[in-house]
């Protein structure tokens, strides 16, 4: 009896001082963007809040984000998702060295990725257009590591092999096997993926600071030089909104999947 | 066309002529995700490592490795990092393990335990402008803590922002994101702790202490090694936070290469900071084969339970 109540009192003390931890900053965000600035204010206003929609280049940086991370998902759908399935259907030598490439961004910080994609950006910007294609493509490999783990993950519990064969024998073809058989069978593991990528891309600021691309994060610490409330109210916007993003994924697990690394 | 809903067409030569056909054809199919991840992933990657070995001049030489390995300002920044990398690592590892004990130890799948769940997979990856923004209205100037302190302890260290800027500022917030990784990667781990294996240690007669130095602790501790590491390396590789918190470009490695690249504060340097990329990735890369390592050993135990 006597342990059970000590174990309960160390349980709360731990979960009370890491909850302080994690939710004070947040409070604090809140706290800070509702505090006056300015004459005309007295006491408590939202008017940084309110000032949200008029920001000068807000909206630019958030559709840009957006569309960045629907290039993302499309490269993710069209050649991400398709080569897995096509390497392990037929191609079972290329299984382990896929998985080593797509674990190798796991080894590359996102400084080191933009230290060596530099020169080429700078090329694809002078010569050919300044388009999210290019980032789109660095992110896409970036996020390589955590979709290619849903995905396999996903694979390994259908038989495809069987499924493929299935398909074929009754006439369907190689584009419609996988894009309308094996792809719905897997289906959490994509959403999976791309959930785990869209965050990423729309919290990503190291490549695209360094690259000059105004993405949302770009802009918001731009934002911060001029005015901390606003910009403070944003990320507080935003964070909610990924939380929101987050909690619509039926898996809770994915993390650890993810992370479960087998280099050697 | 479907080669396997045709059995036993065409003679046997030509079978295994189209077999190997197909074989070879088959490769096509991976061949864009090969062409792409070559050029925004191998190359990168390869212009990084081979542009550490050259000079000036575009010809093979260790002089660059060499000059950054014995600058003082890099070896600092050098130090900087391991060091932050490390607190933040411990720091983090403990709080979010002993969180992921009490967690498990409540009501299973409770509200508190998904809210908990869905929370810190969001504050994992909470990191760059957005935190630092979160901890100057904590901490910095007229931040919540640092305006009760002025009024309850005007002395205090929390009573001015100084402090925020350094590596003991950088280390509180890195451990806000620390805490969540290691909530979400150890919480499994110490899921699969057997209600059993408390009830046989009680039965044959040992109390809390031993339950947890003989078995508890022994059989968790691989796990806990594993997610330190892998804080480790997510600590050493963070750049965004850094680089809106503190304005010092010498201050980490990740700091520093962002200062090298651009060249914004006159001197450009692209061979040093190919050079200091090269560190970064030997240090992650050294870090994640322990790490798999020890997964290795985690994934053996948990094979034979």
């Amino acid at each position: 009896m006597k342990r059970t109540w000590k174990v309960q009192l160390w349980r709360r003390t731990i979960m009370g001082v890491v909850a302080l931890y994690l939710l004070l900053p947040l409070y604090s965000m809140f706290d800070f963007s509702t505090k006056p600035f300015g004459f005309a204010d007295n006491g408590r206003t939202l008017r940084a809040w309110k000032v949200i929609p008029s920001q000068p280049d807000l909206g630019v940086a958030i559709a840009r984000s957006l569309i960045t991370a629907g290039i993302v998902m499309l490269l993710i759908l069209v050649m991400i998702v398709p080569t897995v399935i096509w390497v392990q259907l037929k191609l079972p030598k290329l299984r382990r060295p896929l998985e080593l490439l797509c674990l190798l961004p796991l080894a590359i910080p996102a400084i080191v990725l933009v230290v060596g994609i530099a020169p080429l950006y700078r090329w694809i910007s002078i010569n050919l257009t300044e388009s999210p294609i290019t980032l789109a493509g660095v992110y896409s490999m970036l996020i390589l590591p955590y979709t290619y783990r849903s995905l396999s993950a996903a694979l390994d519990a259908v038989d495809i092999h069987t499924l493929a064969e299935a398909a074929q024998t009754l006439g369907a073809s190689t584009f419609r096997m996988i894009s309308g058989i094996i792809m719905p069978t897997i289906r959490t593991g994509i959403i999976n993926g791309s959930f785990i990528a869209i965050a990423l891309v729309l919290g990503e600021y190291t490549i695209s600071n360094i690259l000059n691309y105004k993405t949302i994060q770009v802009v918001i610490a731009q934002i911060g030089r001029s005015s901390g409330n606003v910009a403070v109210a944003v990320s507080l916007a935003s964070l909610i909104f990924v939380l929101v993003l987050l909690l619509l994924v039926p898996s809770a697990k994915r993390r650890q999947e993810v992370l479960d690394v087998d280099l050697a | 066309m479907s080669h396997i809903s045709e059995p036993g067409a065409g003679s046997a030569i030509g079978r295994a002529g189209s077999r190997y056909w197909r074989g070879k054809t088959s490769y096509l199919g991976a061949l864009p995700f090969i062409l792409f991840s070559g050029l925004f992933l191998l190359y990168p990657t390869y212009n990084v490592i081979s542009g550490a070995f050259k000079n000036q001049q575009n010809k093979f030489s260790l002089s660059v490795i060499n000059e950054t390995l014995h600058s003082p300002i890099t070896m600092g920044a050098f130090r900087n990092s391991l060091s932050i990398s490390l607190r933040t690592a411990i720091a983090g590892s403990i709080l979010g393990g002993l969180f992921a004990w009490a967690l498990v130890t409540g009501k299973k799948k409770g509200f508190l335990y998904k809210i908990s769940v869905a929370l810190s997979s969001v504050l994992a990856q909470f990191g760059g402008v957005m935190l630092t923004f979160a901890f100057l209205a904590t901490f910095g100037f007229n931040g919540v803590v640092s305006s009760l302190a002025l009024h309850v302890a005007p002395n205090s260290f929390l009573a001015s922002s100084t402090w925020l800027y350094g590596l003991n500022g950088l280390t509180v917030v890195y451990t806000f994101f620390q805490i969540p990784l290691m909530i979400l990667v150890f919480l499994p781990t110490i899921e699969n702790l057997r209600p059993q294996w408390r009830e046989a240690s009680d039965s044959l007669g040992g109390n809390s202490r031993e339950y947890w130095t003989k078995i508890g602790f022994p059989v968790l501790t691989p796990s806990f090694a594993g997610a330190a590491l892998l804080l480790f390396v997510n600590s050493f590789s963070a750049y965004a936070t850094a680089a809106t918190l503190i304005n010092l470009s010498s201050f980490l490695t990740p700091l520093q290469i962002a200062s090298a690249l651009s060249s914004e504060v006159g001197g450009a340097n692209p061979a040093e900071a190919k050079a200091l990329s090269l560190l970064m990735v030997v240090v992650v890369t050294v870090v994640m084969i322990l790490y798999s390592l020890l997964r290795r050993r985690v994934s053996k135990w948990e094979a034979n339970r």
